[in-house]
Order: structure tokens, then sequence, then C-alpha cells
């Protein structure tokens, strides 16, 4: 490891799961057109819940990334990182050579894991089978075998970590793959989050916190960030994973690369188990952490051009993050667009932060903004230009991606145009 | 009748093992020659539980090492 150079990280690679499409440019194209991935849970009887809809993925099948066995070991969520570890990487072209392979971590963001095998092997037990539960069940629960698996099949034997941060993990898992390779030695990281919970307990679980949306009869329309009829947050599912690299071993290979990342920070609202604080001060840490780190690369909080928000849709986070904007940018808060894609692919928890940070990646890529959705009559507490309804042309030199989750965990991610820093 | 025990220890490991019905022959080894590692194991000694309505306990099912093995085993214990 060179030291005398200050280490850079590009973003090569990208895959993507998500409600709005598998693949990164169907994804991005509908995100893109304005078209959500929300409708009727149909992967579980919902009736007897308050909630019956969610962002389902619709168009995956595992045996284009797996074989029948492996398929047939593994949870959906482990599935869905597995499937976009292999498209980013080939995204890419990285190969995994065996003297590559130690300098190439894994770290991926997971909240909740194996729940529906959780809920499965629970009913066994409670039937009184104990001498029935799977050998699998272990494997299929823990939230780190997302890592695991893609280490597995990948074949990358550096550093193989989880961020269980709840909605934060994606963004933390980006953060931490980004000092893995800027300070730690690390020659790519493959990185990003994975979540796959549209069961019963976790709807009935989000309910009970009145976070979720219950606009059951028009779900097209029922995640609908910095709206004044805002009710909640749409469930989504899915998968985001960037491959990062060290900037000059990219550059070497005349590799593509989308963005750099630029900075990361992170922070603990130290507040609520479940509620933000109510003047996003936790958030404001966060981004003004990553503004920190940034600013050696010389990034200024007017070189922020566009912010890919939290956004969750629910009462208390939209207004939070908007103070939370205002604090940090100051003047120059209403001139940032600022919009949520979770107005489309509803909220992928723990993936949230790996498909918002690919999208950040895209935006900057095209020069074109993502709009949020559902946007009809602002929230009178929600003042900022937060792209309503329609993508908006516009070329970006440096954009934030923020998360926040339960525990009051904060994490923002700032990227920049390749070769503008 | 041990034909017949044969074809559902079959269907058992071709469902739990995920391999192909032409690749499980009575002296198909377990683990070299199905791939089965040790959690495979577990997962089809409870699908024959199941099937067969018997108790393979921890020693037995060390014993059973290839298709045969278990059509052998609960040949002797199935009711």
């Amino acid at each position: 490891m060179r030291t005398d150079v200050p280490r850079r990280c590009a973003v090569t690679g990208i895959g993507l799961v998500t409600p709005v499409g598998t693949g990164l440019e169907k994804a991005w194209g509908n995100i893109v057109a304005g078209r959500g991935g929300v409708g009727p849970v149909t992967c579980f009887d919902a009736s007897g819940l308050k909630t019956r809809i969610a962002a389902e993925v619709k168009d995956f099948d595992p045996l284009d990334y797996m074989d029948r066995k492996t398929d047939k070991r593994l949870a959906t969520f482990i599935k869905y990182a597995v499937a976009a570890s292999r498209m980013a990487v080939a995204d890419a072209g990285l190969e995994i050579t065996n003297d590559l392979a130690p300098l190439c971590a894994c770290s991926m963001g997971c909240g909740l894991g194996g729940l529906k095998m959780m809920e499965d092997s629970h009913s066994v037990i409670m039937e009184g089978r104990a001498d029935r539960i799977s050998p699998f069940f272990i494997p299929m629960m823990i939230g780190n075998m997302s890592a695991g698996q893609v280490a597995i099949e990948l074949g990358l034997t550096g550093p193989n970590y989880l961020c269980a941060t709840a909605c934060a993990a994606g963004t933390h898992a980006i953060g931490l793959g980004f000092e893995l390779v800027r300070d730690h030695g690390m020659e790519a990281a493959v990185c990003g989050g994975t979540e796959s919970v549209i069961t019963p307990l976790a709807i009935a679980g989000f309910n009970a916190i009145k976070a979720l949306s219950t606009r059951n009869d028009d779900p097209g329309r029922a995640s609908r960030p910095f709206d004044r009829d805002r009710d909640g947050f749409v469930v989504g599912e899915g998968a985001g994973i960037l491959v990062l690299e060290e900037w000059s071993r990219a550059k070497a290979r005349g590799a593509r690369i989308y963005a750099e990342i630029l900075g990361y920070g992170a922070s603990c609202d130290a507040f609520h188990i479940t509620a933000p604080r109510d003047d996003g001060g936790g958030a404001a840490l966060s981004m003004a952490a990553a503004l920190r780190d940034a600013s050696a690369r010389g990034i200024r909080p007017s070189d922020i051009g566009y912010i890919n928000a939290h956004g969750t849709s629910t009462d208390l986070n939209d207004q939070m993050e908007t103070l939370a904007v205002k604090t940090v940018f100051g003047d120059l808060a209403t001139g940032i667009p600022v919009s949520s894609t979770k107005s489309m692919t509803g909220h992928l928890l723990g993936a949230a932060g790996g498909v918002e940070a690919a999208f950040t990646a895209l935006a900057i890529r095209d020069g074109i903004l993502p709009p949020t959705v559902n946007l009809e009559n602002p929230d009178p507490a929600c003042d900022l230009d937060y792209v309503p309804n329609v993508a908006r042309k516009k070329a970006l030199r440096a954009a934030m991606s923020n998360s926040f989750g339960f525990g009051g965990t904060n994490g923002s991610v700032i990227l920049g145009a390749p070769d503008a820093w | 009748m041990s034909d017949d025990i044969f074809e559902r220890v079959k269907k058992v490991v071709v469902d739990q093992l995920t391999v192909e019905p032409s690749e499980v022959l009575p002296e198909s080894s377990l683990q070299d020659d199905l791939q089965a590692d040790s959690l495979d194991l577990v997962e089809l000694m409870i699908g024959m539980e199941e099937e067969f309505d018997v108790k393979i306990d921890d020693e037995a099912a060390q014993s059973i090492k290839t298709v045969q093995d278990a059509v052998d085993f609960i040949s002797r214990n199935a009711s």
C-alpha cells in the first residue's frame, strides 16, 4: 500500500434487484420515468393486517444467478445479495484473481435478516416438532450470511462484514467499504445492502409502531415523501450493490468509473429507540461529518448539487430531514434539489442505502435527478425543492445520499463525478 | 418391498439434495457422489424420518453413508 499519494475510491460496478426492476438499466429507467413498484401484497395472505400493500420484487429468478442446490439453501435476502453482487462485479468487469482476492472486502447492510425463516421455523417448534428444525434455519436467518455467501460465490477472501444498522445499514456498509479501500489498503470492496422482509411479522411489527402507510386502496400513491397527506412508509425489498475500487487501480485497468466516493459520515441521535430527533440534529451531524470528510478532497457544501433523501414518507422523518438539510446547508438549502426515490421503490430498509447510492451514482452519470413522485400537496413544514413528480436534467459534480435508522443511527455518503475532483 | 423403499428413499434424496434422479443409485455415496455436506445430511435424515415415520438417531445417521445404507436402515426399522 502506497502512503505517499492519498488513496481514492472509484465506483466501477452497480448491481440492482428492486421493486422497479432487476438490473441496473431497467430499474434506473423506471426511476427516471417516475414509475413505482408498490402494489397489493401477493407473497402471503395479508388480509388480517392493517397494511396490505408492499413493494415486492416481481421479476427475479434466482436460477439466473445460482444453481438449484444453492437456491434451496439460501434465504431470499441472501439470494438478492448474491444476484446484485454478481451483476455489480460483471458490470465492473472486475476479475477476482488469486492475488486480488484477499484485498477484496465485502460489507453488506441488512436490517432484519431471514425473518421468514424465523416465522416458518417457529411454527414448526410450536407444533412440538423441535427435531424438525432445518439445519439451514440459522444460516438462513443470520444477516451476515449475505456477505458470507457473496464471498463464497465470488471468492472474496478479504474482510467480510455485516452492518446490522436497521434502515441505515446499506449506507453504512458502503461507508465501511469506502474506508476499507481508502484507509485500510483494500484494493476493492463489494458493498451495499439487501433485505427481504415482506412477511406477516414484519408488517404487523411496523404497523404496531404506526410506521406504515395504510393506503391499501391506492397503493401507487401510498409512498408520498414530503407530501401533506403521507401516512407512513411502504415496505420494499431488494438489494443494491456497488463495486468500489482503489482509484489508480481502476484507472490502470481502464475501468468505466461511474463516480468517486468523496466522503462518508455517520452519527447517532442518542435520543429514542424509533423516533428521530425532531430537530433533525442527528441527521445533520451525519451530513456534516460526510462534508467534513469530503473537504479533504476540496468539496464544499456549495458543491453538493443533489441529495438523495432518506425520505421515508413518515410524518417524522420527512420533517426532520428537511430541518437537518437546512441546518447543514443554511442559505444554500433551498437551492439544492432533494428527492426521495422511496416514493417509487418503497422503503428497502437495510437495502435502501445500497440502492439509493446506486441511483445517486447514476444521477451523476446521466445528469438526471430522479423525481419524488406522489408529491401533490407539499407539507408546509417540507419546503425544499423535492424534484416533484418529474425527473430533471442537471449536471452534477457532487451529490449526497442519506440513510437514517431505528436506534437513531445515521449515515451519509458523498459521491462525485469522476475526474471532477 | 425394498424396491418400493428404494424408490421412496430416492425421491427424498432427489428433493433434499437437489440432484437428478439418474444420479441416485443404491451404491451412491451421499457425500462423495451426491455432494451432500453435513447440513444436507441433517436435512436428508429429517426428510426420511418424515417420509417413513421412523426415528434416525445420531448414531444411526452416522452409519448411513450410501443410498443402500438408508434403504437397509428403513427396511429394518420402519413399521
